[in-house]
């Protein structure tokens, strides 16, 4: 298959980046995005320019490396699943693709297509835990959690930190990463006893990341690639209502 | 340098080792644990659960990883799950029994002593990581769920959906990252080592360069902890993450580790079959399935065309059912997969080039119902559509095996330190406990086992003599080190060829695959040994490296590693050639029952062979072998039979 791309370019953080265009010819309908893109790469390093800089590792959609637009859509048209997981099939013989990073004030741009997510990582270690000392824990079956508890606990957990959320949401939010953290904890009875402290705190961190609120517009559930579901933003604002009350109430 | 390989493994009876070992070992008090700097290299579930670790204990980490964040360590991508002898299920399970058929999964080619305690703390691995909120799949009434896996008849393996690696890895990066929050540990992500730095002896720092300024960085510690994976990625495809490399472990073997087993290298039977020369990755389809799925092909060549629907039973080879009555569709991957081989080589192949077999679940689904089916494997099964295009709850799945795991890795004793004091290596970078194949749902299992529950109690028996030696980076072991890595980044960058570095890489897997990969022999080992070279040279003659090493550089990061690759598969192909046997996932055919089935022998080869690097100006001086001999107390050696 042919396709026109357009691609962004970006040397650095610093510097102005611009769309360039590069014709990929003769791709194999079967070959993900990711290895279009290497095709193309390939044969632009033999031209003696150089390739084009994208972030990938698992190539399966799980560890939430990939970090594209494609078309303005984050990882793509074919949702649910990761750039790595979009092949060409999927699009039109001789269509243009534009392929651009997650645009998120708070993921700076490395370099082309990467970008610089540890602001995911910083609202994590505000409190996305569970203070359990290797060594101390109780034997395992001795907490029973009712299967519905465990198996919604597991959907929210199912996130893989990509922030494809927050690059589709208009207002940049990262709420549905932060929710399906606080969500996947919250829902463990282990999760209770540091519960309204780790909201409270991840939250703090999102806002200290520069990462805007949530208004329901539900970009952010329409691509995730995990299919975190919206409602757990629900979920979050009860439980930091509940922390926010309760700490106002001297608790 | 190296006087006899001491595994250290300590005395009385099997079942008292590891307590005795514990209530023996030297301990660092609370109050002088900060005052050690550990670098831990690797943040998978090895390196990440080692590092929570040693920072709660107290001890000052420095944890290095060359993914942008450490949860996107490859150890996410494990499916299926991770075993534990709970005997929850009431069905005959124990802790000695784990050890067996790890032991004789392993082809009794692994460590009694090793096994035995990996056995022992994989109960308390599912107690710590219920603890931290791994929300595995439970009953109704509350209850953790099992399943079961290959090479084992009973049902004990953990699971989170398929995506167990994911939720320990999550579950291990939280207590990382609450660490991190605390101070004790300090995390450098996209921070690539690239040396060893060995002082008196004793691995007492690193060498790195920061992926993304270039910035080339010394780091002296008090010990040095490699938890950097396996080298998969030296056959090019395999399930391995791209970045996935030997580099790590093969600069340490360059400075003295020795590098033990390193022909082991674990086929995995299901994988999605390879469909293109573009491909970048090859992906797996969980062992699990074969709970459910029945593997089959057609009896007739002719029939291999046709649609697998239009075939009748009565013309459907269940070869493996066939052949392994009582383990079935659950016999081990180093089994199942030449299984798999023989068929296709017979011509009994189905899809695109021959090279596929069916992984059917018309059984199951008749049985239990779609709805069950997609509760179990439903994502699986989206993968493989995404992938494939086919939906396999109508036709079956096609499979075919694939490069996964390395069982070889750096030499470590019992304490998990390498022969270089000071060096400990961790998770699947070691090659301890898995012997010449590893058995599904175990590498979770050991990477956790060692950084949770072994490298803590092992860690301060070295550190305690330790106090106060840590040098400084400017001493002049690091100056050297560091002037190495900047001279081999520049070599690499000066080379400016009209070759990429892909079209090499995808070479030397090729000849790997064909030679070193599911069936090895004399003759095609020799020629694998005589072609690597031309290839090594090949590439420091014609491979293109653009960029320059002061800026975020992808192809130059990639370069270091494939040149890695190509020294390293020479020293796969040497022990393959050595190992003048068939053991586990080393099928030398050379040695085989009549059956077909890998042939032992245990008065010449029941070692573990570790090779000492000595020296690479272009061509490799052939490396000097150590033989530790393994001695079995408890077990008798059989022929390993899963019938």
């Amino acid at each position: 298959m042919n396709f026109n791309l357009k691609v962004w370019r970006q040397k650095d953080r610093q510097s102005l980046g611009t769309l360039v265009d590069y014709a990929a010819l003769d791709i194999p309908p079967q070959a993900s995005l990711l290895e279009m893109l290497d095709i193309v790469n390939e044969r632009l390093l033999l031209k003696g320019e150089e390739p084009v800089a994208f972030d990938s590792d698992c190539r399966e959609g799980i560890c939430g490396t990939c970090s594209l637009t494609v078309n303005g859509e984050a990882h793509g048209p074919d949702h649910p699943g990761a750039a790595c997981e979009l092949y060409m099939r999927k699009f039109r013989e001789g269509q243009t693709i534009v392929i651009e990073p997650f645009r998120v004030k708070s993921f700076p741009i490395i370099k082309d297509l990467v970008v610089d997510r540890s602001a995911l990582d910083r609202i994590v270690q505000a409190g996305g835990f569970i203070s359990a000392r290797a060594g101390s824990a109780p034997e395992a079956n001795s907490v029973p959690v009712p299967k519905t508890d465990a198996d919604v606990s597991m959907e929210a957990a199912a996130c893989i930190g990509c922030g494809a959320c927050a690059a589709a949401c208009p207002n940049a939010s990262a709420m549905l990463f932060t929710a399906a953290k606080v969500s996947h904890l919250a829902l463990l009875p282990q999760g209770k006893p540091e519960r309204a402290k780790r909201v409270i705190g991840m939250v703090q961190a999102m806002d200290a990341e520069g990462f805007g609120n949530c208004t329901n517009t539900y970009e952010c559930e329409a691509v995730c690639p995990a299919e975190i579901s919206a409602s757990f933003i629900a979920k979050l604002n009860r439980e930091y209502s509940r922390a926010s009350l309760k700490r106002s109430a001297g608790e | 340098m190296i006087g006899t390989l001491d595994p250290k493994v300590p005395g009385g009876p099997l079942d008292r080792k590891w307590t005795s070992h514990k209530d023996h070992a030297r301990l660092v008090s609370p109050n002088n644990r900060r005052k050690f700097e550990i670098i831990i290299v690797g943040s998978g579930l090895a390196g990440g659960s080692a590092a929570a670790t040693l920072g709660e204990l107290g001890y000052r980490v420095k944890c290095f990883c060359y993914q942008d964040s450490p949860r996107r360590a490859h150890s996410i991508a494990a499916q299926g799950g991770i075993n534990a002898a709970k005997n929850y299920q009431n069905d005959g399970d124990s802790v000695y029994r784990l050890f067996y058929d790890t032991i004789k999964g392993g082809d009794f080619r692994s460590r009694e002593g090793n096994v035995y305690r990996l056995a022992e703390v994989s109960g308390n691995i599912i107690d710590q990581c219920v603890a931290q909120g791994v929300p595995f799949a439970r009953e109704y009434g509350g209850l953790l769920a099992n399943r079961s896996f290959g090479g084992a008849q009973v049902s004990r393996t953990f699971y989170a959906r398929g995506q167990t690696g994911q939720q320990l890895l999550l579950g291990c990066y939280s207590a990382l990252c609450r660490q991190i929050a605390a101070g004790t540990v300090q995390m450098f992500p996209q921070t690539e080592m690239l040396d060893v730095v060995i002082l008196d002896g004793h691995a007492k720092g690193i060498v790195t360069r920061n992926l993304r300024t270039g910035q080339i960085d010394k780091v002296a510690g008090d010990a040095v902890i490699l938890a950097t994976g396996g080298y998969g990625n030296a056959f090019y495809l395999s399930t391995n993450a791209r970045g996935c490399n030997v580099t790590a472990t093969y600069r340490a073997y360059k400075k003295g580790a020795l590098f033990a087993n390193p022909c082991f290298t674990q086929i995995h039977p299901t994988c999605i079959p390879h469909s293109g020369d573009y491909q970048s990755k090859l992906t797996l389809m969980s062992e699990s399935l074969r709970n459910d799925g029945r593997v089959w092909v057609p009896k007739r060549k002719e029939d291999c065309t046709k649609s697998p629907n239009e075939i009748p039973e009565r013309d459907r080879d269940y070869y493996l059912e066939r052949k392994y009555p009582a383990f079935g569709n659950l016999s081990p991957r180093d089994i199942s997969s030449r299984a798999a081989k023989e068929v296709c080589d017979e011509g009994r192949g189905v899809g695109p080039g021959g090279r596929g077999v069916y992984l059917d679940f018309a059984d199951a689904i008749r049985r239990l119902g779609e709805q069950t089916i997609a509760e179990r494997y439903g994502n699986l099964f989206e993968v493989y559509e995404k992938i494939t295009g086919e939906n396999a709850y109508k036709v079956p799945m096609r499979i075919y095996p694939a490069v996964h795991y390395t069982m070889g890795g750096l030499w470590v004793d019992y304490n998990l330190m390498s022969n270089i004091p000071g060096l400990f290596v961790i998770g699947e970078a070691n090659f301890s406990d898995h012997g010449a194949n590893r058995l599904g749902a175990s590498a979770l299992m050991q990477g956790l086992a060692d950084g949770y529950f072994v490298l803590p109690y092992t860690l301060p028996s070295y550190l305690a003599g330790q106090g106060g030696r840590r040098p400084s980076a400017d001493a002049a072991e690091f100056k050297d080190a560091e002037n190495n890595v900047r001279a081999k980044i520049q070599k690499l960058l000066n080379v400016n060829g009209n070759l990429s570095l892909d079209s090499i890489h995808r070479e030397l897997g090729t000849l790997l695959w064909d030679k070193c990969g599911m069936a090895r022999n004399k003759v095609g080992l020799e020629e694998a040994l005589g072609k690597i070279p031309q290839l090594r040279e090949k590439f420091w003659r014609e491979v293109r490296v653009p960029g320059d090493g002061e800026d975020f550089n992808q192809s130059l990061e990639r370069a270091g590693r494939v040149a890695d690759f190509l020294e390293f598969a020479e020293l796969m192909c040497i022990d393959a050639l050595t190992r003048d046997e068939s053991c586990g996932a080393h099928f030398r055919e050379e040695h085989q029952t009549p059956e077909g089935e890998a042939l032992r022998d245990d008065d010449n080869f029941a070692a573990v062979f570790a090779w000492e690097f000595q020296g690479c100006n272009g061509t490799i001086t052939p490396p000097k072998l150590h033989r530790e001999p393994l001695h079995f107390e408890t077990v008798h050696l059989t022929q390993r039979s899963y019938k």
